[in-house]
């Protein structure tokens, strides 16, 4: 030990420099091993697993379940084209791109409802006294912990001909036959829109809670009206909060499954609807495949969309 | 703070108008189907329109029934075992990836391990039954493997965000100190940050907990016949027939829920 | 000096940081540091002095350079393995054990027997007189007794060098007054090497043994306080320890001559220095001032300003050279001054306050 300090400058340097280099690998494959669990299980079960759907979408559907081994792209065509039975021409597949409207339809209008009803409830709970705020949030985020079926669920049980809202009415004689809610468009968007309100006003409170109300009264300062307030600072300063908002709900919106399937029945379908479709009557595991990386793409697209536009957020106040 | 009149209110910087009223409609629209579903599950009849008596009846029917205990069983026991994996995974995930700079990969674990939140539940529930599909007709295996792997695998990300959270507040110098004090990696671990991140990694597994329990889509898809969890038994009787059942199970369903986040928010609001 | 006496040497140390521009926390440092010794790093925040606290404990490791504890060169050995502890600035006390737990915990570490641990704490706690607190929780007591929690807890293991980080930044005026005669008494009844790293000089006056100034990465001087103070041998360190008075001179045979012509007489061993233009230092206080007489070769300045300080009044004078010059005189009780702002004054300087700077 003591033969060290008389080495030369530049050899301790080099020294220095390697064990240097060498704890730091060996940091960095300590914590690729710390991870490897973790990594391991999700790719066994959740990465992994999409190279198959991958494979299987250019594979030949089977009899009953599963694939033919034969490779065919009639499967990716099959998504938005369909052959004609009798002669072999291609059209537009009309039933499957109503379903894909459908869900970007019910998609945005349940994001528009839920910031309606989002955005203002975030700023009622953002503007307690510290003390009620968290009682307040606690309060909203409660009902998102149950089940979805559950809360799908209760929104059934308003609806539906024997439920309570009908009840109600018949029973104040407003009405003498049950109003027909169940199975429509409006089910699906108004399920849709209460299972996911909560996934809306977090991120909106977020960003208002982080509002600095200074630039408000600075704004009222210099005769603004509460609606040029609300127009020219507020809204732009928590523009991030809704944009997060929007895509929380957007996204789980396109790939819904339960919702659509309990209050839509078998005549709405949506996205995720038309997917396990092809896994049970459909019979068509490949289209399956096919229609979910569908999905997936899209996802992707919205979540690109929406970290460009976020950034650009980022970058715009500084 | 005297209010004179609607129209001579002092001038409230914070108020939007109509915004606290759209508030509290949407709290009680929220709260309402909810309310009536617990309400009506203690309704002696079964009809959603008259409240007859009060009466534990579809409790009582629902616990003896032999389908929904096996589901509810079955359901806890998933939950307790895919937590409890998934929060040991998540929590040695954690500590390789918080407090360094970047390393080669890092970002590439990070995206990895929130894989599950950010692919649609319907595609991963497909993937999965097409991939044990396939294992199964390889090797005959039908048993709650797959589904233990496959809530495994979607609770990670929830374990990982709150532990992560914590070890990220958590400061330095202490662990330092630990070294000073002659402790090694090991000890430092075991004395000073693991009692220091313990209400992280409890907060991640009651989430990991409560996720594993509600989880329908991906149960739905995975399991084999005859294995319900209590989502996918609700879900194949909501299909089917409406049963006052159904309101108890939902209401019990409710209650776990409220209990356990309750308990998360405690622990992480106790930030000291 | 002899060669037995050291506890730490410190051999041309460099720490870099590499980065858009690579960072020099540490610029080619050596230093010696003697047993039994209280040793004070002083200087400016990023002067490298935490820089080289951190060295000497272990939490990184030098560029280039070595580090001797006892002649042994430690610079490699990871920080459970160095018998020197540390007192955080933030006192990093571990908030989940109580105050005897926090003490015992090193002890703990090292494998010492239960009963060991146990009278080696209370030993502590009447070290630094916290016996009650024992069962208390770091949140639950004082800044000041954290403090101390934090010493104790470091000084358990009976290290052989003690490092103690800014330990009274954060205390207010008098807990520190208190708290530096203390560490004082703890140094010198233990006897173990205590380096102490603070940016404020009275601090670093009061207490140490010797001292090294430091900025910029570098060792700029270090001695005893007495050399500091009175024989600081640049202009940062003359500036950084008290205040300063400085002139352009030329020295000429023993003298040495400002700007308007005005000649100082040097000192015998400033005698030594070799002509040339140099900077010269005046502390405020070794300056006597008397009415001028309106001899021609006297050293004269006009008061421009008069500043009342309680136990000393402040002079600034313009001098007729053009230099600013401050005066620093004992207040006496008797009422009244001969001097007034507009009054010239003839100050008079001994020899041996002249201090000759290298830049």
């Amino acid at each position: 030990m003591t033969m060290n300090s008389n080495l030369s400058s530049s050899e301790s340097a080099k020294k220095a420099a390697e064990v240097e280099r060498l704890s730091q690998k060996k940091d960095v494959r300590n914590r690729w091993l710390l991870s490897l669990p973790a990594l391991a299980i999700i790719f066994f079960a959740a990465a992994g697993p999409l190279l198959i759907v991958i494979l299987y979408s250019f594979l030949t559907p089977g009899d009953y379940t599963g694939v033919i081994w034969t490779f065919t792209t009639e499967t990716w065509i099959s998504v938005v084209l369909e052959r004609d039975f009798f002669d072999e021409t291609l059209g537009w597949a009309d039933a499957h791109l109503s379903i894909f409207w459908r869900s970007i339809r019910l998609s945005l209008i349940t994001t528009i409802l839920t910031a309606i009803f989002g955005i203002p409830t975030a700023y009622f709970i953002a503007t307690r006294s510290p003390k009620s705020r968290n009682i307040w949030l606690f309060l909203i985020t409660i009902p998102f912990w149950s089940n979805l079926l559950v809360r799908t669920y209760a929104i059934q049980e308003l609806i539906r001909n024997k439920g309570v809202i009908n009840n109600f009415l018949q029973w104040i004689g407003l009405t003498n036959e049950p109003i027909e809610m169940m199975f429509t468009d409006f089910a699906v968007g108004f399920g849709m829109t209460y299972v996911y309100l909560p996934l809306m006003v977090l991120p909106v409170y977020a960003s208002i809670e982080k509002l600095d109300f200074k630039l408000v009264e600075g704004a009222y300062d210099l005769y603004a009206s509460r609606w040029q307030c609300l127009r020219r600072i507020i809204v732009p300063l928590v523009r991030p909060g809704l944009i997060a908002g929007s895509i929380l709900v957007f996204i789980p919106c396109l790939g819904a499954y339960v919702t659509p399937q309990i209050l839509g029945g078998g005549n709405q379908l949506m996205f995720g609807n038309l997917i396990a479709l092809q896994f049970g009557q459909g019979k068509n595991w490949p289209l399956g495949a096919a229609l979910s990386l569908t999905l997936m793409v899209i996802v992707m697209i919205a979540l690109v969309y929406f970290v460009k536009v976020s950034s650009g957020e980022n970058k715009k106040n500084g | 703070m005297a209010r004179s009149s609607l129209f001579n209110r002092p001038f409230e910087i914070k108020r939007i108008p109509s915004f606290q009223s759209i508030a509290l409609f949407t709290f009680v629209g929220l709260y309402g189907p909810i309310i009536i579903l617990i309400t009506y599950s203690f309704n002696s009849s079964a009809s959603l329109g008259v409240f007859e008596s009060f009466s534990f009846q579809w409790y009582i029917t629902a616990w003896e029934n032999e389908k929904v205990q096996e589901a509810a069983f079955r359901s806890l026991y998933l939950a307790a075992t895919a937590a409890t994996i998934a929060t040991i995974a998540a929590t040695m995930a954690a500590l390789a990836t918080t407090r360094t700079k970047k390393f080669r990969g890092m970002t590439l674990i990070f995206v990895i391990i929130n894989q599950p939140l950010m692919i649609p539940e319907i595609v991963t529930a497909v993937a999965l039954l097409v991939f044990f599909a396939m294992i199964k007709i390889a090797t005959g295996y039908t048993g709650m493997l797959y589904l233990i792997i496959a809530h495994t695998a979607f609770c990670i990300p929830f374990a990982y965000l709150p532990i992560r959270a914590r070890l990220e507040s958590m400061d330095l110098t202490l662990e330092t100190a630990g070294a000073d004090l002659y402790a090694t990696p090991w000890k430092t671990f075991q004395r000073i940050t693991l009692p220091m991140i313990w209400p992280g990694i409890i907060a991640g597994y009651m989430l990991a907990f409560v996720i594993s329990l509600d989880d329908v889509v991906i149960s739905e898809f995975v399991k084999s016949a005859g294995q319900e969890t209590l989502p996918t038994y609700m879900l194949g009787q909501l299909r089917r027939f409406i049963t006052p059942e159904t309101n108890a199970i939902a209401t019990v369903n409710i209650a776990v829920s409220v209990i356990l986040v309750s308990g998360f928010f405690l622990l992480t609001q106790r930030k000291k | 000096m002899t060669t037995n006496d050291e506890a730490i040497e410190i051999k041309n140390a460099l720490k870099v940081y590499k980065g858009d521009t690579d960072v020099y926390a540490l610029n080619d440092v050596s230093l010696m540091i003697k047993k039994n010794e209280f040793f004070t790093l002083l200087g400016p925040s990023g002067c490298g002095k935490t820089t080289l606290l951190r060295l000497i404990a272990g939490f990184e490791h030098p560029t280039s350079g070595t580090i001797l504890l006892n002649k042994e060169d430690i610079s490699l050995l990871p920080p459970n393995k160095r018998p020197v502890n540390t007192v955080f600035q933030n006192y990093a006390l571990f908030p989940h054990m109580t105050v005897g737990g926090n003490i015992a915990f090193g002890l703990e570490m090292l494998g010492w027997s239960k009963s060991e641990v146990a009278s080696a704490v209370d030993e502590m706690l009447e070290l630094v007189k916290m016996q009650d607190l024992k069962n208390r929780r770091p949140a639950e007591i004082s800044g000041g007794q954290q403090q101390r929690v934090a010493l104790a807890r470091a000084l358990a293991p009976k290290p052989q060098v003690l490092l103690l980080d800014e330990p009274l930044s954060a205390l207010d005026l008098k807990l520190r007054k208190q708290m530096q005669i203390e560490l004082k008494r703890l140094q010198s009844e233990t006897g173990i090497t205590f380096v102490f790293v603070t940016h404020d000089q009275e601090e670093a006056l009061t207490m140490s043994d010797r001292i090294a100034v430091m900025n910029e990465g570098k060792i700029l001087q270090y001695g005893n306080p007495r050399d500091i103070y009175h024989h600081p041998e640049n202009k940062f360190v003359a500036n950084f320890i008290g205040d300063s008075n400085f002139l352009l001179a030329d020295i000429q045979n023993g003298n040495a001559v400002l700007t308007d012509g005005t000649e100082l007489k040097l000192s015998k061993e400033n005698k030594e220095v070799s002509n040339g233009q140099k900077s010269i230092l005046i502390r405020p206080e070794h300056v006597q001032m008397s009415k001028a007489k309106g001899s021609k070769k006297a050293f004269e300045g006009k008061i421009s300003n008069i500043v009342y300080f309680g136990t000393d009044t402040h002079f600034h004078l313009e001098l007729k050279t053009g230099d600013d010059f401050t005066i620093r005189k004992q207040n006496t009780p008797n009422e009244g001054t001969d001097f007034e702002i507009g009054a010239v004054v003839e100050l008079t300087i001994d020899e041996n306050a002249i201090q000759i700077l290298n830049d």
